[in-house]
């Protein structure tokens, strides 16, 4: 049984002009300790499949339907207090901007030990104690001194250390990491990137890594899901996918990438931009933006297919291995 | 670094005058305001012509006639609302009291604008030291209360000039009071646009053309910012008619031989005691309704022309 | 912290120095004081003695520093009417409107914290959607309206409560008068710190719900959430500990207001306190009284400034004292 079982998850947001989708049909699997990237540009739904999975989507989203399984155990179906349970304690999260998660005025010790003690009743002199452990974990300097000080008296890598040791504070099973690096600066992100990696591998804890940042991928993630516009297009393990993109809009981001370019030469953009929300198109998303789309694209959405690489909802995907299976029977 | 961006609202163009108009046609409760509101202003405005007797004459002070209730109770039609224990028509000394309430107000709010307009605008354009200065001045200004610093100017201006001569000032020491004391906030609102306007591309262009900063200020600025300025000027003159009504309460308003709907009820205060409800709870409902419908109104436009509500 | 104190101290003197020029200017524009002190029936000559005596006949320079030095004494003058030492007489009456002025603080804060947080917490139920429509009529009913409405109900036509006074006082360490103690004294309080507090209620309840709005849709507010902490912690520590940063400000400035207020409160309750005191002083053009209310009342801006500085650097963690205030 996976840790973590999506099925045909449906996220909406009510708002005054009606019902607008946000996620379409999200599946996907995650194993104990395996670490997986959700990958696309901003606003195709990662960051909302993210916060769906704990229930914490901003007011007036809601889940449609669909089913979320931890451990077998359905999650769509508890109460608020019952998910407060889960929330921190099985399922951590770690937020984009570390400037804005921390609480301004309330000590980082404190906002350590009440992670702790929210969950696990400790008194506080043992809660402080595993949270000086969890400071030199990730590898804080002078924890018994950080732990007195306030959020502005930390740098921005500091701050997202602390963030990881909260985390990690209560051994949860998966962390969801939200664009964890975007904020910092360039030079501490891979260290950040490592720290993270390292802790997840130290105490076997699945990671869900949202970005989209395919450098920061590769480095991390074993498998990689491609998300446009609500829906995952592809999915596969990460290097195969890299190496070999299979869905138009994935070659599209790779080749977008500045290392892909030759020295000297222009960068390669995908033409056009994603569609909002409001105006969904008809058939498979990509469609106005795809250089192979057909009239069959503009009608129906694809289906998932295993291309031998990863599985991808493409027509074209889908034709050529037809084509390939029949010229294999002649 | 208090005046972020968000603050800044759009121009009022056609379509979206339109947009909000429309908008302001559905709010049953904000169409009920302004009709009232607009009530009360003919009603002040026509005061000479409609009211019954003209309470300033002495002629109409019979203390025959003193504190009869109104006509529902004592059926005495020539007195719809009562009389005054002076004898005097409450009707018409509410209409009247109206009027004056209304123009104190309206006057006070005139000059809190043009001084804040003035001081705003300058300050945000010279920026430097002189904007440094002013919003010091403000910030100061602001921490003493409205009603503190009215009530320690009135009460000197009356001891200096013996009460006589200041009943004959009252109003005009009112409104200089009363209009000079509450000027900072004019003057953030329209420095904090202009900061973010200076800004924009459009203000550079006028610059570059040669068009000087008198022009650039009141041609392109200021209209840029009328919303804002149409929320505060809407609650500002309702807060002057209270500061009003509080002073003349305290006695340091109109004087009792020229009421505002303050002075008639500090006066029908006395007669509370007495059992002559009705000098002080009629008034008190008049102040109180006019207030309310233009907070009401207030608050609407605050939520209907502010960028930061109207965005969502 | 030292230079928080120079500053305050700086401000202090300021304050002093407005307001002691303030009351100079009443002072010598009222009258002529050789006549007051000594009636009609006298030469002009001995007039003129007195004068010289008195150094009316200084310029108005030396004369003001003469009054200036007098007033940090704490030397107004005596009061015309109760011919006793103004400051004194202003002193007296201070416990007076101190335990009003505590008493609808107390209130505010009891009332407008939890009224404030509740409709931001449900804002769309009935009880919130009530409590932001009684604040809307709150807002525009003046304060003495308020007053003559509850003395009208409670104690004329109900006769629940004494209509005017301060009833029974104790006085404490000899020096303080309180109405805290005796239930006569707390039943007098009733009504008017009441209607001290209804007028500046709906102002408080309406700047904390939409300050808990904006900080309920923060990020840490939601990495709260996602810490799987109890939704009283977020409410009560998370968020209210941010709302009540902005909140501590306003309530500072609205100190002014306050101190305006209490004057009609005690005009319409007849309390005996600093507010109707001073508004007797200027129908009775009593200046020394004018001039020590003045002073008091500018010592009362001071001290609660500082005051609001020290609990505002103390929540938050991240200003420093020095480069806050005025």
């Amino acid at each position: 049984m996976a840790l973590l079982d999506v099925s045909n998850l449906n996220v909406c947001f009510g708002l005054k002009s009606g019902l607008v989708k946000a996620l379409y049909d999200v599946s996907f699997r995650l194993e104990r300790g395996e670490r997986i990237a959700l990958v696309g540009e901003s606003g195709a739904g990662k960051s909302i499949l993210g916060f769906s999975i704990v229930n914490l989507i901003s007011k007036p989203g809601f889940i449609e339907s669909g089913s979320i399984k931890l451990d077998g155990k359905e999650l769509t179906s508890l109460s608020n207090r019952q998910l407060r349970h889960v929330r921190g304690k099985r399922i951590a999260m770690i937020f984009q901007d570390p400037m804005m998660t921390l609480n301004p005025v309330i000590s980082v010790g404190i906002q350590m030990v009440e992670a702790i003690r929210s969950h696990t009743p400790m008194s506080k002199k043992d809660a402080k104690k595993i949270a000086l452990d969890r400071l030199a974990q990730v590898q804080i300097p002078s924890p018994e001194l950080r732990f007195e000080q306030y959020p502005h008296e930390l740098s921005g890598g500091m701050r997202q250390r602390v963030i990881i040791a909260v985390a990690m504070i209560l051994n949860p099973d998966i962390i969801i990491a939200d664009e964890p690096t975007t904020a910092l600066d360039v030079t501490i992100q891979a260290e950040i990137l490592e720290l993270l990696k390292h802790m997840c591998e130290v105490c076997n804890v699945a990671l869900i890594l949202i970005t989209h940042d395919l450098g920061v991928v590769s480095r991390i993630a074993e498998r990689t899901m491609v998300m446009y516009a609500g829906r995952i297009v592809e999915e596969g393990p990460t290097l195969e996918i890299i190496n070999d993109p299979q869905h138009p809009y994935t070659q599209g981001l790779l080749s977008a990438l500045p290392q892909m370019a030759l020295p000297g030469q222009r960068l390669n953009q995908i033409e056009g931009s994603m569609p909002s929300l409001m105006n969904h198109p008809k058939g498979c998303a990509f469609h106005p933006r795809c250089k192979y789309a057909t009239e069959k694209c503009s009608n129906a959405q694809p289906n998932y297919i295993y291309s031998g690489i990863s599985t991808v909802a493409c027509y074209m995907v889908e034709d050529m291995l037809e084509e390939f299976s029949e010229y294999r029977d002649l | 670094m208090k005046y972020s961006v968000k603050e800044m609202s759009l121009p009022i163009s056609k379509q979206r005058f339109k947009h909000i108009w429309n908008g302001f046609l559905s709010d049953k409760l904000a169409v009920l305001s302004l009709v009232i509101f607009i009530f009360y202003c003919v009603v002040a405005l026509a005061a000479p012509l409609i009211a019954p007797f003209d309470p300033y004459d002495p002629q109409f002070m019979d203390l025959e006639n003193s504190e009869i209730p109104p006509y529902w109770i004592s059926g005495d039609d020539r007195f719809l609302l009562g009389t005054d224990a002076q004898g005097r028509d409450l009707l018409s000394t509410i209409l009247y009291g109206t009027r004056l309430s209304l123009s104190i107000g309206l006057l006070a709010v005139i000059i809190q604008a043009g001084l804040g307009i003035f001081i705003g605008l300058t300050a945000g354009y010279a920026g430097g030291k002189l904007d440094n200065f002013f919003m010091r001045c403000a910030d100061i200004q602001l921490s003493f209360s409205t009603m503190m610093i009215a009530i320690v100017f009135l009460a000197i201006f009356q001891t200096l000039f013996g009460s006589d001569y200041y009943q004959q000032l009252a109003m005009l020491m009112l409104i200089l009071v009363i209009g000079l004391a509450e000027w900072p906030l004019f003057a953030r609102t329209i420095r904090a646009s202009v900061l973010a306007e200076k800004q924009k591309e459009y203000v550079d262009a006028a610059r570059i053309m040669g068009i000087g900063p008198m022009r650039i200020m009141f041609k392109h600025i200021l209209p840029n910012t009328m919303s804002p300025l149409l929320v505060i000027f809407t609650i500002q003159i309702a807060n002057a008619i209270v500061a009003e009504a509080a002073l003349s309460f305290l006695g340091l308003g109109m004087p009792v031989s020229e009421p505002s709907l303050g002075s008639l009820i500090s006066i029908g205060f006395s007669y509370v005691f007495s059992g002559a409800w009705w000098i002080c709870i009629i008034p008190s409902a008049t102040l109180i309704l006019l207030i309310l419908v233009m907070n009401l109104l207030g608050d609407w436009l605050r939520d209907h022309l502010n960028p930061k509500i109207y965005k969502d | 912290m030292l230079i928080f104190l120079l500053r305050r101290l700086f401000q202090a003197c300021v304050v002093l120095t407005v307001i002691s020029i303030l009351s100079f200017v009443i002072q010598d524009s009222l009258g002529d004081p050789v006549r007051q002190m000594v009636g009609q029936s006298i030469s002009p000559v001995e007039i003129e003695k007195i004068r010289e005596e008195q150094g009316l006949n200084d310029t108005k320079f030396e004369q003001y520093t003469r009054y200036a030095s007098n007033v940090l004494q704490g030397d107004f003058g005596h009061s015309y009417f109760y011919k006793e030492p103004a400051l004194d007489v202003i002193l007296k009456k201070l416990p007076a409107t101190f335990e009003l002025a505590f008493s609808a603080i107390v209130i505010i804060i009891l009332v407008s914290v939890p009224c404030g947080i509740y409709a931001a917490i449900r804002p769309k139920n009935i009880l919130a959607k009530f409590l932001m429509f009684s604040s809307t009529i709150g807002l525009s009913v003046p304060i003495f309206i308020v007053g003559i409405f509850l003395l009208y109900t409670f104690s004329i036509e109900l006769q629940w409560t004494p209509s005017f006074g301060r009833g029974d006082t104790v006085l404490v360490l000899g020096i303080w008068e309180t109405g805290f103690l005796t239930l006569d004294g707390l039943s007098h309080l009733i009504l008017p710190s009441l209607s001290l507090a209804i007028a500046l209620l709906p102002m408080f309840v309406r700047l904390i719900r939409s300050e808990m709005l904006e900080v309920l849709h923060s990020e840490y507010v939601k990495y709260a959430w996602a810490k799987g902490l109890s939704p009283a912690r977020i409410y009560f520590v998370h968020a209210l500990k941010n709302t009540m940063l902005p909140i501590i400000t306003i309530g500072g400035i609205q100190v002014g207001t306050l101190v305006a207020y209490t004057i009609l409160t005690e005009t319409i309750f007849q309390w005996p306190g600093m507010g109707s005191l001073f508004l007797d002083a200027v129908n009775r053009v009593d200046s020394p009284l004018i001039s020590a209310y003045l002073m008091v009342v500018g010592a009362i801006f001071v001290i609660s400034n500082t005051l609001v500085d020290l609990i505002y650097g103390y929540i938050n963690p991240t200003v420093r004292l020095a480069s806050h205030g005025l």
